[in-house]
This record gives structure tokens, sequence and C-alpha cells, in this order.
């Protein structure tokens, strides 16, 4: 990032044509402290991977791999735990942005799942079950990845705000909250035992904010459904979904309307829930973003399901 | 809520990208809280988020609801109910791991480490305050300073923490009492001028109430004082210190995408650095030039520390993860021995002696920590002796590492100052440490140079050293076996010596018991008496039980290469109690000998020994013969 320097006319001993100091803003903090994590991963994990859900986070930890490993292309392939449920659009960039990486993409789909027809129509909770939390053990024990990269925040929920940055799993990816390292200073301890594994979270210490602000300042691409635009839409169980193509079911008397919408967390397009907007640009996503008053998980159907529900999720090796 | 965040909506609303260019200019805070159980930590968390409106109408939601099913505030809102985050602590009522949290102003991000407030968790504070740059030590008003507080307290100084805050909380259960303030803020004074905390910012507040956290309360007109929320907003932020510093950067990972361009990746941890800039690159003291600062953005003119760069040199030498590149007329010290206090964090203690991986700036090298000089009363602050730490003791003691590593005092420089100890087998996290200085033997003490060298003593007796280590269970035969092989050895005018673990305990071990940390100790001093008895040209036969694979490999680690041959004794158990030559086991099954191998304290059988003897299948005789026919074939 190129932001103005600001500087003190101080010199020191060794070199009087140097400024001396350059105040760090907190963005530049955390796009270094980002950067030095990725840059551990790779110097200590013998097979790592980055996750990559195509969402604004993934965007902003792709772009960080560049920077991190430049002129380098980043020395991992993306790993996309696909789920056949996504938007359209969401495919069309997740290829894009990989090839422009020119990094390897891996696209794994659970054989059971597709073979049991499984979706969030029929299956509810097994649905994220099967296609996430199942193919994502199974593609990370297949191609034998001791280190994924995930672009969780501890902003986001309550659970997530105790995990660490290099959070331990069993070999079968279990998570043990009691049985965390402590993680002191910028000292990782990425050390494990044969077949267990580490999930690295480099965008622990931002926000829904700084990830915003980060996108706008930085040019990063991201997908156009987190614009407004006129869509397809029905309501259901309260949530705004958009009919993304002919695979959904209408109910009787169910008609599509469109509206102006737009989507502040991407997953499932059938469980992702849209906002009514008009905001086309940026500045205007982050101006509703910072006026509104509910956060941004509640887009998904997933935390509904029981209190606490996330965290059990993560102990049994979901992200 | 206050008139400062009205503004902000109003700025967001009416010009966005005005907004947008003031934020992207704020500086960064971070700090922990530290308090009691009761202290009412989360909920000056909770009123921080509240406050600067970082909880959403869904939060608030959620919260009520919560407030009601299991608050402690009756029906008002329990804003601790927010930070407490996992399923198991909120059915305990208290938090009991670090947590992370974060909330923004018109002038600055903050990230708030939660740290718990249990006597147990002194792990947790510590690694909280590692990454803090400011400390919110709180007081319950009716309770003044506390055992608590001063342990908080001497953590966060531990760790070099800057800027405290006491923030005497609960100032609305006595009546805004300005005499209870003062009482409490004379005797926390007292206090901190003893562990050498210089100054402090005291303030009364109500995290319930919302009293002083935002703006001045009409509550304390008495108090002049700064206001929690704008004091956190003004305090200058360290790491602009750090740029006026000579220029360090340890280097993290070499960046070669292809075989014209080699560059230096790291995070540049003191100081600045521009092109032409001449280095010096630690342990190996070889120097250079800088030749480009390397970003994604094109290339720098200068950078700083706290900046994540790629360096070229202008000469080809030798420069690898682990090594520090300093500037070159005021490069680092480099030593193997050091002088730290550290942090035991681990449920299993510390084994003086035994080795360690000790991972200190991007480097991870072998590191054996020695009998702690004290152990620190976190509570008191007294000194204490200490043969080990436990779990969430604190102890000073000196450290030595298997190679010389650049290092700078924590005081000077966190990132090559600071330092964590990581099992070898478990790879836990056992430890956090940090230098004082480096031992004065290592920059003095060079080995003396002999006219006559290990290589002519072993030439005068005619043979090659090397030191039989048998391992196995008590009564598996080891010295049975080591006699007759000494004998043999003997009569084929071999010079020999038995070091065999009861006699060795009789004289230069007798100080020692038989706890983990004991044992490890007599391998290690057994391991300098064989490996000088080698320097001399003997053939060193050794009779311990060894239990511990890492207390054997340390032993190997020490040896000439090839010259230590490890021979397993292999009894089973149930053989061995049979024969109970010395009615050792029978004494231990009785519960009389506590600690003994094989019945409540572990053998860790050798994976590879050089050597295999299986007792069971060959007489004593023939066990020797065998031994003999390995070492001299």
């Amino acid at each position: 990032m190129r932001l103005p320097l600001i500087a003190s006319g101080q010199t020191n001993q060794f070199g009087k044509e140097h400024m001396t100091t350059k105040t760090l803003t907190h963005l530049q903090r955390l796009e270094a402290e980002a950067i030095h994590i990725m840059r551990e991963v790779v110097a200590e994990a013998e097979n790592p991977v980055m996750l990559y859900s195509v969402g604004k986070d993934s965007a902003v930890m792709l772009h960080l791999a560049k920077k991190a490993f430049y002129p380098s292309p980043p020395p991992f392939p993306l790993l996309h735990v696909d789920t056949t449920w996504k938007f359209q659009d969401m495919y069309k960039l997740r290829d894009k942005a990989a090839n422009d990486a020119g990094m390897d993409l891996i696209v794994h789909h659970n054989p059971e799942a597709v073979s049991r027809g499984i979706n969030p129509f029929d299956h509810g909770a097994l649905h994220t079950d099967m296609w996430k939390t199942e193919g994502l053990k199974q593609a990370l024990d297949q191609y034998n990845f001791d280190a994924a990269f995930g672009g969780a925040r501890r902003d986001e929920e309550k659970s997530r705000a105790k995990e660490r940055v290099f959070s331990f799993r069993s070999a079968n990816h279990r998570w043990d909250p009691k049985n965390q390292r402590p993680e002191l200073w910028r000292l990782y301890n990425a050390r494990k035992a044969k077949g267990e594994s580490v999930r690295v979270f480099p965008l622990s210490n931002w926000t829904e904010l700084d990830i915003w602000q980060y996108i706008h300042l930085e040019g990063i691409e991201i997908v156009p459904l987190y614009f407004a635009q006129e869509r397809p839409t029905v309501e259901r169980d309260g949530l705004t979904i958009m009919v993304d193509d002919d695979r959904m079911p209408l109910k009787d008397g169910e008609e599509p309307v469109m509206k102006s919408i737009r989507f502040r967390t991407l997953g499932c397009y059938p469980l992702t829930g849209a906002v009514q907007s008009t905001a086309e640009t940026l500045p205007e996503v982050i101006q509703e973003m910072l006026l509104t008053t509910t956060s941004e998980r509640q887009g998904r159907a997933i935390d509904h399901d029981q209190a606490a529900s996330m965290e059990k999720k993560k102990q049994e090796g979901y992200f | 809520m206050t008139e400062q965040i009205y503004k902000t909506d109003a700025l967001i609303a009416e010009d966005i990208d005005a907004y947008l260019e003031t934020h992207q200019h704020k500086t960064m805070l971070r700090f922990i809280t530290c308090g009691s159980v009761d202290d009412g930590k989360s909920t000056l968390i909770g009123r921080l988020l509240y406050d600067s409106k970082m909880i959403f109408e869904d939060q608030l939601a959620a919260l009520e609801s919560d407030s009601k099913k299991m608050g402690t505030q009756g029906q008002e809102i329990d804003f601790a109910l927010l930070v407490d985050g996992l399923a198991a602590e909120r059915e305990q009522g208290i938090t009991i791991d670090v947590a992370y949290r974060f909330f923004a102003t018109e002038k600055r991000k903050f990230i708030v480490a939660d740290t718990p407030g249990h006597e147990q968790y002194t792990r947790n504070m510590v690694t909280g305050a590692s990454t803090a740059d400011l400390a919110v030590i709180l007081i319950d008003a009716r309770k003044g300073v506390l055992t608590q507080t001063r342990r908080h307290s001497y953590l966060a100084h531990l760790l070099g923490i800057k800027h405290l805050v006491l923030a005497v909380n609960k100032m609305d259960l006595v009546n805004y009492d300005q005499q209870v303030f003062d009482d409490i803020v004379a005797e926390y004074r007292a206090f901190a001028g003893t562990i050498g905390i210089e100054d402090f910012v005291a303030i009364p507040i109500s995290g319930f109430k919302g009293d002083n956290i935002t703006g001045p309360s009409g509550k304390t007109p008495w108090y002049q004082g700064p206001v929690l929320l704008p004091y956190l907003e003004s305090v200058e932020v360290n790491n602009t210190l750090n740029q006026q510093k000579p220029f360090r950067m340890p280097v993290q990972w070499v960046n070669r995408p292809n075989l014209d361009f080699r560059g230096f990746s790291g995070l540049i941890a003191t100081g600045s650095v521009k092109p032409g800039d001449e280095i010096r690159v630690l342990p190996s003291g070889k120097t250079s030039t800088i030749g480009r600062i390397v970003t994604y953005e094109g290339d720098r003119e200068q950078a700083f520390a706290g900046e994540t760069v790629t360096l070229t040199l202008t000469d080809e030498i030798d420069c690898s993860r682990g090594q520090v590149i300093t500037h070159a007329k005021a490069p680092l010290e480099v030593a193997d021995q050091f002088e730290s206090t550290i942090v035991w964090m681990d449920e299993e203690e510390l084994l003086p002696g035994r080795a360690y991986w000790m991972k200190i700036g991007t480097q991870t090298v072998s590191a054996t920590v020695a009998h702690p000089k004290y152990q620190v009363n976190v509570n008191t602050m007294e000194h204490l002796a200490a043969k080990t730490l436990d779990l969430n003791a604190i102890g000073i003691a000196n450290i030595t590492t298997d190679r010389e590593i650049p290092f700078e005092a924590y005081a000077e420089n966190r990132d090559l100052g600071g330092f964590i100890l990581i099992d070898k087998v478990t790879n836990r996290t056992v430890a956090a440490g940090m230098i004082h200085f480096a031992l004065r033997r290592a920059h003095n003490i060079h080995w003396q140079a002999v006219d006559i060298s290990r290589e002519d003593h072993a030439l005068m007796k005619n043979q090659k050293p090397a030191v039989l280590w048998m391992t196995g269970l008590s009564g598996s035969g080891k010295s049975t076996i080591a006699n007759i092989v000494e004998k043999k050895l003997a009569r084929m005018n071999r010079h020999t010596f038995l070091l065999d673990g009861d006699n060795v305990r009789h004289g230069l071990n007798k100080d020692l018991g038989f706890t983990d940390a004991d044992r490890v100790e007599n391998i290690r001093r057994v391991g300098e008496v064989a490996k000088l008895m080698t320097d001399a040209g003997l053939i060193v036969i050794t009779a311990f039980i060894s239990p511990f694979r890492e207390e054997r490999d340390m032993v190997r680690g020490m040896m000439a290469s090839g010259e230590f041959v490890e021979v397993f004794v292999d009894t089973p158990l149930e053989v061995a109690e049979e024969r109970d030559v010395k009615g050792l086991y029978a004494k231990a099954r009785a519960g009389d000998l506590k600690n003994f191998t094989g019945i409540d304290s572990p053998y860790e059988a050798p994976e590879s020994a050089e050597i295999r003897i299986d007792t069971t299948a060959m007489t004593p005789e023939e066990a020797a013969d065998l031994i003999i026919a390995k070492l001299i074939p």
C-alpha cells in the first residue's frame, strides 16, 4: 500500500538523508502481519494450500498472497471446496482469479454428496456438513495438505475470537478449544506430527470494515453480487433468496420478483440472504455497511441452527 | 452514546469518501485488559464495543435475550455476555482463554486482548501482553489493590508494556467517593514503584454505568484527569520508536522465482533501510550492500520497521532463513548462552538439561535450560529457590543453544529477544522466554587449544574411541553385560572405562534424586563425562536405565559422529520383574519406591538402536560377543 509518508524531520547516525520514522496506518500494520504469517507457513509447512471461497475475504487473502511472495507467484495452490450450489458469478471469478495469480486451482466435490444428490432444499444442515465439512476433510487428506490458509476473522463470531492464528488440528481434523497453543509476539509454532495439520488465519485481526476499506484502497476485484443490481428474488423463511439458476424449485404461488439487492456475504445461493440496496459502488457499499444495524452473518442460514453452533461445527472440522 | 459518534454517523451519511479518507489514516493500538474474575472486565469491553457502535441490532437482541436467561445484572443488559465467547465458558460464567476484540473510533482502530484473571492462567495474560502496547489494569473500587492486581501489573511490566492504565471500576457502587479512589491510587503507586513501574494513569470509572468511559462523568466532578477512551485514542504507539533503532531484519524466506533473482523476504524489526546501505548478515558476519527493496507495488526508496519487504544484495553471499540482516556498522551480538526470564506454559514441568526447540525471530534451534536460579512468586515478587518450573511458574534461568544465534535483549527488541520453547515430542509450545543478556562465558571462553589432540590420545592407545551406551529396564542385565564386555576388551588390550548408574549416583550425582528433572540431569552429566573420556581416547561403557529417548539423543548429539553406539538391552518388564535381582520391583509395587521405571515412570524404548540384545534369547556372554563384534569388526 502506498500511502503518503508521515515523516518526522529527525535524523540518526545511520544516514542523514534518511527519514527516520513513518507512522504506519492500521491497514498497513494488518497487511504486514498477514504477509508475515503467510511467509512463516511457506517456510515451515511441507505442503500448504489456500482455501479459496471466492468471497471478499478470500479475495483479500489472495491479494495479500501475491504481495507476500512477489516476484514469485504464491508457492501453493488454491483449493475450492465446492458445493455446486454457489452463485454462477462466483464460479466465473474463481477461475479468472486463479489464472491471473498464476496459481493452480483445485476444485473438490465430495463424491458421496454428488452421488446422493445432496442439496440445500431437501437436506438442510446435512447439505453444509456433507459438501463443506466432509468435503474439506476429504480434500485435505487426498492431497496431504499439512497447512491450510483460511480467511476467517475473529470479529465474525464469538468462538472465532478465541481461535489462534495457527489453529492446530488433530489427524481427524478436530479442533480442541481447551488445548490451544499459546501464541506470543510474532512467533508461531507450526510444528506438528505426521498426519496432523494447521489451519492458518492471516486475517484474524481484520474487521469487516478493514476488509472493505482494503478492497477499496487496493482496487481488488470482487464478485459483482456484492453490488446492488436488479435480480430475481423470492422470500423464504425471512430471507431474501436470489433465483440464480433453474435448479431452484419454486413453491406453489411463488413467483420471482425483480428487486435491487446485493449480498454482504456469499455462500450457496439458496442459503444466502440478500439485502435490499441501491449501493452500486464500493463507497456506497461501505456507507451502507457502516449505517446498517445487523451483523454480517445474519444473512447466513447456517448460524441460526442452534446456540454456539459455530463452535460445534468448528470442533468437527468446519473451517 | 456520545456526541463524537453522532458526528461520525453524519459524516458517513453525507460524505462517505471523506469518511474513508479519514479512516484510512487511522493508527492502531493493541491493549490488554486484566482484572480479577469479578472486576467487571468483560463488562468494560462490552461497554467499549457498545459505545463505539460495534454492536448490531441482531447481536443486541441476542444479548437482551441472553441477559435475561443467564445474565447477572437482573433485567439490565449484561455486557459481559457479549464478550465471553465459548459455550463451555459461558456456562461456567468465566472467561478462560485469550480472546481478541475489535473496535474503532474516528482516530484509531483498537485490538483488545481479553485475558482472564484466574490464578492458573498466567500463561494467557502473558500471551495477550506479548503483543500489547498498553495495559488496562482493572480494580474493583470496593476491594482495592488485590494480590491479582499486583500479579497483573508485574506481568504487564515483565512483558515490557510501557503504558499502564489503572481503571478503578465500579465507582457507582462506592457512591463515586473521591477518598476511595485516592486511597487506591496511593496504595497502587507505592506498590508500582517497588517493581519498577515508573508511570501510570489512574481513572475512576463505571463500566456498567458508562462513567468516564467516552466523556467526563458528572458523577465525579472531583476528577480532572483523562477519560478512558480519549486517552486510548491519544497515547503514543511505540512502533515509531523501533524505527529509530539500528536496522535489523530477520530473514523469513529466500525468494527465488528464477535464476536471475534472489531476494530475502522479511518483516523489518527495527530501523529503516534503503538501497546502497551497507549491511552485515549474522551470525555469518558476511557483508554486502542493499541492491533493491522489492515490493508488489514496485521498488521502494526506503522501508521502515513494521513493514514487510524483499531485499536484494549486490553480492552473492550466503544468507538464509533464520539469519538476520543488520546495518553493517551496528551489528548484533551473537552468543549461545543467555540469562533469561522463562514463563512455563505446559502441564509437563520444565526438565533442566532436556533439549527443546527454541524459536527466536525466524530461527529455530535446539536449546537446553539450566536449573532455574530462582522462581518469582508472582503475587509477592519474592524470589524462591526452584529446581524446575511448572505450569504458570516464572523463573530466571540460563539457556544454552546448540549454535550461536544473533539476538538482542528483550527490553531493546521484542522480535530478537523474545522466544518460545517447543517440546520436541509433543510439539506443544511449553514456554515463553525473554533474553536479558548473553553470559560473559559465551563471549570470552574459547576452546583451549591443546597440543595433544584427541586424535593423538586415540592413536597412543591404538584404538578408536567410542561410547557403548547400554539402556534398558532395571534388572534387564545392563551391568552384567557391560562388565563382561569390559573384561573381554581388556583382554584385547583396549583401554576402557565402565560408568555404572549406581556408582555414579554415589559420587558425581549424589545430589540428584529420581524425579524426571533429576533423571535428565543425571544423564546429561554422565554424557559430559563420557565425552571427556572419549577425548582421552577411551572406549566408554555405560550402564544406565536412561529411560527417555530425548536424553539418549542428547548424549548422542554430544559425541563425534559414529562414536555413540546405543545398545538396547531388551528384557520384557515381566521378565525383569521376575528376576528382581535387587528387590526393587517388589518395593515399587508395594509403593515404597516412587518414580520407578516401568512401574510408575515410563521407559521409552529405542527406535533405532545400533545394537539390540534380546536377553530372553541369548546369554550375557553371547550378548557381549555380539557387541564386541559390532564395535571391532
